[in-house]
């Protein structure tokens, strides 16, 4: 059991997954450079530091790599190639962290990494993700549903929505030195989503804490919807009554909708989601056919019943 | 300039060819291995597009680089838009086969639909009859005038290419707007009136 364990690990206790990162970089490049011929980057995933106990929503697939996870990354807060956040989320300080919960709720405030993790049963989901640009991987998230926090910080009843912020702080997120996007990043929820038990807040990756890369120290994950929507490094949750304004949709709007969910039978304008390329597979992997909802069909097509989800996208 | 101009006449046009060939085997190779990173078709694509696009900006700026730098590298351009031309077929390649996985009715969809495909694919059809015709023979039998105005199409397919590039991007990403630029600004070194400004210009080559 977690709740019971002496002292809870923080990420002062472990070693940063950059430095961890940027060594296996460096191996990895120093591989390819050495010879053609030579296998493949080692591949070995980081050993467990985390407490956590199974989930029955996990897949059997079989996750990515740590490596795959933590070095092919879209976070345009430190720049828009895949590669950019491994080379520069190193810089983000994650403590201390806060979340800053506004709106509809009974008990408004600023709550601490601490607060918001302190006796919460931290739960392995090994999940399937696949993002808007119709790429997948299968990911070991250490996380815990929204759910709890929503009922800890008490949801008024008026409320419909969930709106998260990411952190502004162009001194350490570099890509928003830019205005690529119109910072700071920010995502939603209609409240039965936000409430479902696979939308979960995540703290980890692969029973570490969570890298920087992928959204530390805690950030959104909804498994049935495109990648985007999963909003890392949040900072601030609100509830609303309205639909609240999202970064890619006010971006795009005819390309992405506030929905987002993975439906292979809705087009991105600009490409097919009918099949997505699993990320780690190598270089003549045979395409997968995407799955509705991802996969996630049986536990959440009832929330969109009776809905166009051709206009609903 | 004479020094370096003559030191270029001592490179033989193949090491172009040569290291043309090399850089798409090294890519290969690199993908096999893991050096491409977790994505390595999205990579190997990219990176040849980018290729291409570089090459076709160099040869482009052969004749502005002569008129203006005195530099004379005339005798690769040839080399350089038919490197570019084998850069692009692999694009073209690697997105049909590893990419969509010669899914034709996705293909042709793609081709149609999405502009940013359609606008390459332009692009690529504008070279095809410069790359039939990149020889000696051709040039023959065609002769000089016509083979001058039949490769001015070049002046079209690389913006397109350039466009192509900034359309596929999810944002106004900084390094496809400079691709875009270039080939904007070698493309109008070419309009009648800034030729004719730099034909009368005191100093000018010829």
């Amino acid at each position: 059991m977690s709740n019971d364990r002496p002292a809870p690990m923080t990420l002062a206790d472990v070693t940063p997954p950059e430095a961890f990162f940027n060594r296996r970089a460096f191996l990895a490049a120093g591989a390819a450079a050495a010879s053609i011929g030579a296998a493949a980057p080692a591949r070995a995933n980081p050993e467990p530091v985390l407490d956590v106990v199974e989930s029955p929503f996990s897949t059997d697939e079989r996750p990515n790599s740590f490596l795959d996870i933590t070095t092919y990354n879209n976070f345009y807060e430190f720049g828009t190639d895949k590669g950019d956040p491994a080379r520069h989320a190193h810089r983000l300080t994650t403590q201390p962290w806060s979340i800053e919960v506004t709106g509809l709720v009974e008990r408004p405030g600023t709550y601490s990494f601490e607060e918001i993790t302190e006796g919460v049963t931290l739960e392995e989901r090994i999940y399937r993700f696949r993002c808007v640009e119709a790429w997948s991987m299968v990911i070991p998230w250490v996380g815990f549903p929204l759910s709890t926090f929503l009922e800890k910080v008490g949801v008024r009843p008026e409320a419909r929505h969930v709106a998260f912020e990411t952190l502004y702080r162009p001194d350490e997120m570099i890509g928003q030195r830019r205005r690529i996007i119109d910072w700071p990043y920010v995502e939603g929820l209609r409240l039965d989503e936000a409430m479902h038990p696979l939308t979960i807040l995540a703290t980890g990756v692969y029973r570490q804490p969570m890298p920087n890369v992928n959204g530390a120290p805690i950030r959104l994950v909804v498994p049935w919807k495109y990648g985007f929507k999963s909003i890392k490094s949040i900072v601030r949750i609100s509830l609303t009554e309205w639909e609240p304004v999202t970064t890619w949709n006010q971006q795009a709007p005819q390309e992405y909708g506030y929905y987002a969910n993975v439906n292979p039978n809705v087009d991105h304008p600009r490409w097919s989601q009918a099949t997505e390329r699993r990320i780690g597979a190598g270089l003549f992997a045979r395409r997968e056919p995407t799955l509705m909802f991802n996969g996630y069909a049986d536990e959440v097509a009832h929330l969109y019943e009776g809905m166009d989800l051709t206009r609903y996208y | 300039m004479p020094a370096i101009n003559a030191l270029l006449r001592r490179i033989p046009i193949w090491a172009i060819y040569l290291a043309g060939a090399a850089i798409p085997v090294w890519l290969l190779a690199l993908g096999l291995t893991g050096g491409l990173g977790p994505d390595p078709v999205k990579e190997l694509e990219h990176r040849l597009g980018r290729h291409a696009l570089q090459l076709l900006l160099a040869g482009l700026a052969v004749t502005p680089l002569l008129r203006f730098a005195g530099l004379n590298l005339m005798r690769f351009r040839r080399a350089l838009g038919v490197v570019a031309f084998g850069y692009l077929s692999l694009h073209l390649l690697v997105w049909a086969v590893l990419d969509v996985q010669l899914d034709w009715p996705a293909i042709w969809k793609d081709i149609a639909e999405r502009p940013y495909i359609t606008v390459g694919m332009a692009g690529f059809a504008l070279l095809l009859p410069l790359a039939a015709t990149s020889n000696d023979s051709s040039l023959r039998r065609m002769g000089a005038a016509a083979w001058r105005r039949l490769h001015r199409l070049v002046y079209i397919a690389v913006p397109l290419g350039a466009l192509h590039y900034v359309m596929s991007a999810k944002t106004w990403e900084l390094e496809p707007i400079l691709y875009l630029a270039a080939a904007a600004g070698l493309v109008a070194l070419r309009l009648p009136i800034l030729a004719r400004a730099r034909r009368s210009a005191p100093g000018a080559t010829r």
